[in-house]
């Protein structure tokens, strides 16, 4: 058992904590205050992750990417997940799944999305279709050898600034012992395409500049061509490669609530009442011993699910724990820093009130919270038949 | 031309430094170190000159523990070629650190030697200058502009009064100053390549250095914690306090 990083990854680890204490950091303040993330900061970022052969990092090299492994990307979102995410959305991660595009759609998306050319987003949500994806309403008709779709998605994230979006939509339904099952396959749109329309979503209490939209389909006509891997099988797709995303939530859960503990910490050792530091007082100290203690254990059961997507062992279970104790240690971290900080925790001119909102979607996207715990305990008791 | 560039591995420039307590030294244990960020402004202005066309090689060294191979690789992650690790447990003074250098020039035969100003553990601003007498060639020190002709090279210096610009001889020793340059980050291809950079060990005694100290520390403590300000009510009054308690005027 070896729990030491790499030379290599030491110095990723250190090169893109640098990268956004110096290229990120700065700007947060604005983004927060507007909600917008301006265009030549996210373009800027963007170009310095290229230059730095970071962006799209996740990608094989053989289509242009880094070919991190599992392990080594985890690391690089857990650094990532220390900065605002508005803007750290610039610094490229193109969805894994584009993996699956024939020779002629990697053409169109794939090597474009990992040159930075072409931004992604991707769409499984409905206003009647979250945790139950499956029973997904928007829907697409045969009609020769195109397709004609109808329906909404809705908090699909930073499709405001995609060129095409990743789609999943219901293509049929086929009769199962436990009664009709929809069979949903995966669909490359492009912005632009007539009857496909992205509106702005709802303003969300977490990160700020990271925004959600709605997508409206109305007889939205798409060539058989803009099927992403094979008809009737997307979710085949999607198991094979969004397996992992949860895990870049749990990491990223990792590294902010460490950029909040070191806040707690200093805060702590450096605020005086009562004629001593505050930290000098157990109801305090405590406190920061149970969130480094958790911090570290959210970091190890992380790490342990991207270690073993990379020896290609069984880690469903795995990673949904990851997720699951990451976003809800991060949850207690950011209130418990609040905590420490009593009032002046509370207010704009200090991050930590932005820290503790924005933990609060990390219970919900990927998955909530409840399905991490359905996944988890599935995992346990279907080998009994229970 | 070959560049050759000195690194020190130092307590990171974040650390906040604690004295041990028994006043021995500064606590090391469990502290992050990292590349002395003058000799990152060093490496930063051989690379640039590399990519100009002035040098072909850039070669990194550090004298120090075995850990100080990894502020090399930062350096290969960066860019350089190649890097000799001499390694001592011992603390080397300045003018050892300039003897074990000068050997080294001697085996590699640099066009230019660019070395930090200082330090920043023990600010002794020593080593460069120290270097450039051993080897008998010019030195620039405290360079925040540099320009290599055929034969010379222009430095641009920061004096107390501004600045002040010489040209040099080479080869020669430059030291860099804080505003040279914005060293860069390393690139994950180099981060990936830089394991597979030659590294060579030596040790002081192949350069025929002793690295016995010739300084005695006698003790380390913190600097006095500032005191708060007081406010005056007239100029009169500051004037007054500036000439008798302040004794400035
Ligand atoms: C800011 C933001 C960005 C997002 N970005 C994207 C995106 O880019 N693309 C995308 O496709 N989606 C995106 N989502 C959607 C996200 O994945 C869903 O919000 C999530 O899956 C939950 O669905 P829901 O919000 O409809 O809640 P629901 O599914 O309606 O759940 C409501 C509550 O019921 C609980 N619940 C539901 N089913 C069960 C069950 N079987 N057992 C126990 N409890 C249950 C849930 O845990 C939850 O507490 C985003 C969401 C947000 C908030
Ligand atoms: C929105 C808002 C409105 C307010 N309005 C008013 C107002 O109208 N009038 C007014 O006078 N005040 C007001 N306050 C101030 C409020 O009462 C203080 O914020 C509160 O008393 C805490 O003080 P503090 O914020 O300075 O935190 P601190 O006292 O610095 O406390 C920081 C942390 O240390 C802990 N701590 C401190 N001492 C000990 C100890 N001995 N043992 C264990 N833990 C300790 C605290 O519990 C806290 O977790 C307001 C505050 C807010 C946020």
């Amino acid at each position: 058992m070896h729990f030491g990083l790499t030379e290599e990854q030491e110095m990723i680890v250190s090169t893109v904590r640098n990268f956004v204490e110096t290229e990120i950091y700065p700007h947060e303040n604005e983004v927060e205050r507007t909600g917008i993330v301006p265009k030549e900061i996210g373009q800027e970022i963007k170009r310095k992750s290229q230059e730095l052969g970071f962006f799209a990092c996740n990608f094989p090299q053989e289509v242009g990417g880094a070919g991190l492994d599992n392990l080594t990307f985890t690391l690089v979102e857990r650094e990532l997940g220390r900065a605002s995410m508005g803007l750290a959305a610039y610094f490229g991660r193109p969805s894994g799944i584009l993996m699956g595009c024939n020779d002629e759609q990697r053409e169109r998306y794939l090597i474009p999305a990992v040159k930075g050319d072409r931004f992604d987003a991707l769409a499984m949500t409905e206003p009647d279709a979250g945790s139950d994806v499956r029973g997904m309403k928007c829907f697409a008709k045969k009609d020769g050898d195109d397709w004609i779709v109808n329906g909404t998605k809705h908090f699909i994230s930073h499709a405001d600034i995609a060129d095409f979006v990743i789609v999943f939509i219901a293509t049929g339904e086929e009769q199962t012992p436990k009664g009709p099952k929809k069979l949903i396959t995966c669909f490359l749109v492009d912005r632009g395409t007539p009857g496909f329309e992205i509106r702005e979503g709802y303003s969300s209490v977490s990160h700020r500049g990271y925004h959600n939209c709605i997508l409206n389909f109305t007889d939205c006509r798409l060539p058989s061509a803009q099927i992403l891997g094979e008809l009737h099988k997307g979710f085949d797709l999607a198991n094979e490669w969004l397996y992992g995303t949860r895990l870049t939530v749990a990491a990223s859960c990792v590294g902010r609530a460490r950029r909040v503990f070191d806040y707690a910490v200093s805060y702590a050792a450096e605020r005086k009442q009562f004629g001593k530091p505050i930290g000098a007082n157990q109801g305090v100290s405590f406190k920061l011993a149970d969130m480094i203690t958790e911090i570290d254990a959210a970091d190890f059961l992380t790490l342990h699910g991207a270690w073993r997507l990379d020896q290609k062992l069984p880690a469903n279970r795995e990673i949904a724990s990851a997720k699951l104790y990451a976003s809800e240690m991060l949850a207690r971290v950011t209130d418990e820093a609040i905590q420490i900080y009593g009032g002046m925790g509370l207010m704009d001119d200090l991050p930590l009130a932005r820290f503790w909102r924005d933990a609060r979607v990390e219970r919900i996207w990927d998955g909530t919270s409840e399905i991490q715990r359905h996944i988890i305990s599935r995992d346990l008791l279907r080998p009994f038949g229970a | 031309m070959k560049i050759l560039v000195p690194v020190k591995r130092v307590v990171d420039y974040n650390v906040k430094i604690r004295v041990k307590p028994d006043g021995s030294g500064v606590e090391l244990a469990n502290v992050k170190m990292s590349m002395n960020p003058f000799d990152e402004i060093s490496v930063e202005e051989a690379l640039r000159l590399k990519e100009a066309g002035k040098a072909e090689e850039v070669v990194v060294v550090s004298i120090g523990p075995a850990k100080a191979e990894e502020t090399l690789r930062t350096a290969l992650a960066m860019g350089a070629d190649r890097a000799i690790l001499v390694e001592t447990d011992d603390t080397v003074e300045p003018l050892a650190v300039a003897k074990i250098l000068k050997g080294v020039v001697e085996a590699e035969n640099p066009g230019l030697v660019i070395v930090g100003k200082q330090a920043i553990d023990d600010d002794a601003n020593q080593t460069g200058q120290m270097l450039a007498a051993l080897l008998g060639w010019a030195q620039g020190t405290f360079a925040s502009k540099v320009e290599i002709g055929a034969d010379k090279a222009t430095v641009t210096r920061e004096v107390d009064g501004g600045l002040q610009t010489i040209d040099i001889k080479l080869p020669a020793v430059v030291t860099t100053d804080l505003r040279l340059n914005e060293p860069r980050y390393a690139s994950l291809p180099n981060i990936m390549k830089a394991k597979k950079k030659p590294l060579d060990k030596k040790t002081p005694a192949d350069f025929n250095v002793s690295t016995a100290a010739r300084l005695k520390v006698l003790k380390t403590e913190e600097p006095e914690g500032r005191k708060a300000g007081v406010k005056v009510k007239s100029v009169a009054e500051l004037v007054e306090k500036l000439k008798t308690e302040a004794g400035v005027l």
